[in-house]
């Protein structure tokens, strides 16, 4: 049993391992917020938001499936929640069954009995739901989610396992048939059914020639022998119990996990119309085709902490490698930059993105390079950092991912920040991989501007002729000045004419 | 030993028949100087059970004798050899450890049950003994006789009885079947009949959700195992179940005396001689030590052998993977003696110890660790190292070895082997001299042959019976731990500066590296 509401065929694995550079891509594109945001408080919510986007799809039909499925539980949020509520639960309940799952047969079998009591009890819930309410659900994930709940879980089957834990808490007593063994030892123990009870014969099932003794409750050796034959005897029926439970429960578990996250867009989308954001369902293209179209993109990032309407952009960048973005200081480069990050991962993890409208190829993976604070370990240089950093993406990174630079390598001065930064694009984007660079090394921008690449796209932050940022980005030619003397300015006051370069 | 019409003594696979000799009880004199000590217990590690010490504590006397065990050592390294031998020892260690059970249990039908599994193991443990050594291509008297009798013994009347019926009662036995019912703590014990499995019919119902699982949740459970006095209690129920059978168990379990052949007994222990010190061969192979059959003689003390190697120190060294230095030797003419004199450096001891322990391991009958040989089989190995001081001894060290030399001059013949290493050192040189070159002379006009380790150059050269060796300084490989010996005219050369070159003692090697290691 699986529910596949993540996957068309796998689990959503909470336990599976984040890719390397998760950790630079949660600081840089703000990945937290938007998981908290989608969390509303719930732990498992925010772990399951943060899987599906670290660790995105990459055929457009497994996103075409989970974006269906979004579309039923947008549809329907309150059963959604009624379904996650059940799973929840009947992890939680049957976390708190008393006993191990370890040590005798018999100490297994009695955790395994309780743990399926209370599982059955919430099969049957699900059962339920499912009986009720999957008319309304018409996504491929949903449907076959809730035909499987009904076929697997039909009421004989449920009243069947409740049949067999009662008979295994062995009331009549426990009785094995057994052979000898090397030696007369006692060996080949079976678990058997005893047979009808008939009231002429009240002994049992034996016939003539059986005898028996009683243990002395003062006999310990005695009494843990007896439990030892007990144990033998149950060891089958106790381990398959118990990976009955484990199976089931494992269900619950994966079943929580993949609804947690559609909990969470459900959230988020709630929470962005509340800022009156606009969302839409993104058009995944195929990897390779190097599509990206985007209209009113914004950062939803940026949308929840101002709690109202962003500036969104708008980028054509089809048969694009490289997306150079100059301009203007605090004009909306690095917003921008995380804009198109996040957009292009919440497509690859099923969900609608921040914009009017949003087309993209499917990348392996995204990377992030962006300026970081000195290291306090002092253990190296700023610029022996930033290499080591992309040395590091240098290592994993695969044609076809996305590289996000801002500000990469302006730690050294603007010959060799050019020069290490020109070399690093032209190798990345020889290599097929799509490479958006936010710089302030007019160098470099204006080196790459002269050599035109039909492959790149020159955006500026546009600054109007009276020092206002509009934080849209435009296409144009870099500019020698990034505008600073505004920032100077807006700080200082009035200052000294254009310094000559 | 003749039972059932065949004849014959048992052969033993130790010793040509008739040449048994009387066992040492203990530990000779010179195991401890040579370390034989600790290659007997190296050996006998993991085999304490066959009791194999006294065999290596009694070296051969004769050529004869020393070659019927080559024989059979060799014949054991044949291919197939080791598998047979190695079989039949796991199967009579299994039919002991039943033995041992019998007295362990009250219950009669597990003491019965434990009997029958020895009895049953022993047959099948000849019967593969048999069939393995015949099929191998055997040429020494010892294992051709042994397996001349096993063929004899096997088809005896006797065994085959005993064969056939373990067989019937194993396989009668394998058959019973029998319930149990536990309520509370009553246990019904009746005849089984036939009710449903639940176990499967339980596996069945939950099986779409075991499906993939491997978890094992008993992984870390652990019957008890032993039998107990509940089990004794039901097994009792269970052969009143079927008491024709366990008549004839008890019966059979009347003959558990003498139900093994001593020859065959005997066998099992004295074929793990061979297997104890081929193991110890095989460990020692590994890290690089050759090991050869010695020609062997009672006469002729030109002994000669080449890449030989301490027994003892490759023992040790082999724990860091390393290789023991070598040495080669060959006497000519009169030459008993061997003057060893060089650097105090272990190469002289280690020689001195090699000489002996070949001679002492060639009387056993076993490869020596050299790559050929040609030794003598001494009557005994006689060793003089120097002792510990002790505070009890009022005689002084020199009297107390002066007496210790007397004794052994008094006990050691022209067959023997005497080993002295640095011995009269704590006296002037003078004396060391004079003492020496009488003792020397002593053991010249015995006629045995010795080794002497000394620093005194002049005891070298004293008469056409003694060969003067010089251990060597090397110019430098520090993988070796010992100094190759080599026949050498003593010279007296100072070993000082060369021992300085090689751990980078001298002046300018120490200066340089004082001042590598400032600029670090």
């Amino acid at each position: 049993m699986k529910p596949n509401l993540m996957y068309i065929d796998a689990d959503f694995d909470l336990s599976a391992p984040l890719p390397p550079q998760a950790p630079a891509l949660s600081q840089d594109l703000g990945l937290e917020a938007i998981c908290a945001a989608m969390a509303g408080g719930d732990r498992l919510v925010f772990e399951s938001a943060k899987r599906a986007l670290l660790l995105g799809l990459s055929e457009t039909g497994e996103i075409v499936y989970r974006q269906q499925v979004l579309s039923d539980c947008l549809a329907h949020p309150d059963i959604v929640h009624q379904l996650y509520r059940n799973a929840v639960e009947a992890v939680e309940e049957e976390r708190r069954v008393w006993g191990l799952y370890s040590g005798s047969p018999l100490s297994v079998l009695s955790r395994a009995l309780g743990a399926v009591e209370v599982l059955v009890a919430h099969l049957r819930e699900l059962r339920r739901t499912a009986d009720e309410e999957a008319g309304k659900f018409s996504s491929e994930g949903f449907s076959r989610f809730f035909k499987m709940v009904s076929s697997e879980l039909d009421d004989g089957y449920l009243a069947e396992m409740e049949a067999y834990t009662e008979e295994l808490k062995f009331r009549n007593g426990l009785l094995l048939s057994g052979r000898l063994g090397e030696a007369n030892s006692l060996t080949g123990f079976v678990l058997r059914r005893p047979g009808p009870a008939s009231p002429r014969r009240r002994a049992g099932p034996f016939g003539r020639g059986s005898s028996s003794f009683e243990i002395s409750s003062r006999d310990d050796a005695g009494l843990r022998a007896l439990d030892d034959l007990r144990a033998r005897g149950t060891s089958t029926v106790a381990n398959a119990l118990a990976q009955s439970a484990e199976h089931v429960r494992h269900f619950f578990t994966v079943l929580a996990a993949e609804l947690a996250f559609y909990v969470g867009c459900c959230n988020l989308a709630k929470e962005l119309a509340s800022k009156a954001a606009h969302w839409c369902v993104p058009e995944p293209v195929t990897e390779g085709k190097d599509v990206l179209r985007a209209e009113g993109l914004y950062d939803p990032g940026l949308a929840l902490r101002l709690g109202g309407q962003v500036v969104g952009n708008d980028l054509s960048a089809d048969g694009k490698r490289l997306v150079m973005v100059t301009g203007a200081n605090q004009g909306g480069k690095s917003t921008f930059l995380r804009a198109v990050g996040l957009a292009q991962m919440m497509m690859q993890a099923g969900m609608f993105v921040p914009a009017a409208r949003f087309s993209a190829s499917v990348c392996p993976a995204v990377f992030t390079h962006f300026k970081r604070e000195e290291d306090p370990t002092m253990k190296r240089g700023k610029l022996d950092e930033e290499l080591a950093r992309m040395s590091a993406i240098a290592s994993e990174i695969k044609p076809g991912c996305m590289l996000l630079c801002n500000e990469s390598f302006a730690s050294t001065n603007e010959r060799e920040g050019s020069e290490i930064a020109r070399q690093v694009v032209k190798a990345m984007t020889a290599a097929h991989i799509k490479v958006f660079f936010v710089t302030h090394l007019f160098e470099l921008a204006k080196g790459l501007w002269d050599e035109r690449p039909s492959d790149a796209v020159f955006l500026r932050a546009e600054r109007l002729a009276d020092g206002r940022r509009t934080f849209r980005l435009v296409e144009g030619e870099p500019l020698p000045t990034s505008f600073g003397q505004d920032s100077y300015r807006a700080v200082f006051g009035p200052a000294l004419g254009p310094v000559a370069r | 030993m003749s039972r059932d019409g065949r004849a014959g003594a048992a052969p033993s696979v130790l010793y040509p028949p008739g040449a048994r000799p009387r066992l040492a009880e203990g530990q000779p004199a010179c195991f401890k100087d040579l370390n034989l000590d600790q290659v007997v217990k190296a050996a006998l590690a993991g085999r304490e059970e066959y009791d194999l010490a006294q065999f290596f504590y009694s070296p051969l006397q004769d050529e004869a004798s020393v070659r019927y065990r080559q024989e059979v050592a060799r014949d054991l390294e044949k291919p197939g050899a080791e598998e047979v031998v190695r079989v039949f020892a796991k199967q009579m260690r299994q039919v002991r450890v039943h033995l041992r059970g019998m007295a362990e249990v009250e219950s009669p039908q597990l003491k019965q049950g434990r009997f029958l599994e020895a009895a049953w193991g022993y047959c099948s443990a000849v019967r593969a003994l048999l069939g393995g050594l015949q099929r191998l291509d055997l040429a020494s008297e010892g294992l051709l006789g042994f397996v001349a009798y096993l063929r004899d013994y096997a088809g005896s009347q006797q065994f085959s009885r005993l064969t056939t019926e373990a067989d019937a009662l194993r396989r009668q036995l394998s058959a019973v079947e029998y319930s149990v019912l536990i309520a509370g703590n009553r246990v019904t014990v009746g005849r089984f009949r036939s009710e449903a499995d639940l176990s499967r019919l339980v596996s069945t119902a939950f099986s779409k959700f075991t499906e993939g699982s491997t978890t094992n949740f008993l992984a870390d459970w652990k019957s008890q195992g032993e039998p107990n006095h509940v089990h004794a209690q039901i097994l009792e129920r269970v052969a009143r179940l079927y008491p024709e059978l366990f008549g004839h168990l008890e019966r059979f379990y009347g003959r558990r005396d003498d139900f093994m052949d001593a020859a065959v007994v005997a066998f099992d222990r004295e074929v793990q001689f061979y297997r104890a010190y081929a193991a110890l061969v095989a460990r020692l192979a590994a890290t690089g030590t050759r090991f050869c059959y010695p020609e062997v003689s009672s006469a002729s003390k030109q002994v000669a052998f080449q890449g030989g190697t301490d027994i003892a120190l490759a023992l040790v060294l082999a724990r860091y993977g390393e290789t023991a230095v070598s040495n080669d030797i060959a006497l000519h003419a009169n030459e008993r003696i061997l003057v060893v004199t060089g650097p105090n450096q272990g190469g002289k001891t280690t020689f001195a110890r090699m000489f002996g322990q070949l001679h002492y391991l060639a009387g056993l009958g076993v490869p020596v660790p050299a790559e050929r040989a040609r030794l003598f089989v001494p009557d005994q190995v006689f060793t003089h190292f120097e002792r510990e001081e002790t505070l009890g001894n009022l005689q002084g060290k020199l009297q107390d070895e002066l007496l210790r030399v007397r004794d052994i001059l008094a006990k050691a013949s022209e067959r023997s082997v005497i080993v002295m290493n640095e011995s009269f050192s704590s006296t002037t040189l003078s004396d060391s001299l004079f003492i020496g070159a009488n003792i020397i002379a002593k053991i010249t006009e015995l006629g045995a042959l010795a080794v002497y380790v000394t620093f005194v150059d002049e005891l070298a050269s004293l008469s056409d019976a003694t060969v003067s060796l010089v251990a060597e300084v090397p110019a430098g490989d520090p993988g070796l731990r010992t100094y190759k010996v080599v026949r050498k005219h003593a010279d007296g050369r100072a070993y000082a500066a060369a021992l300085a070159k090689k751990y980078g003692l001298t002046f300018s090697e120490l200066s340089q590296r004082l001042k590598e290691g400032a600029r670090k």
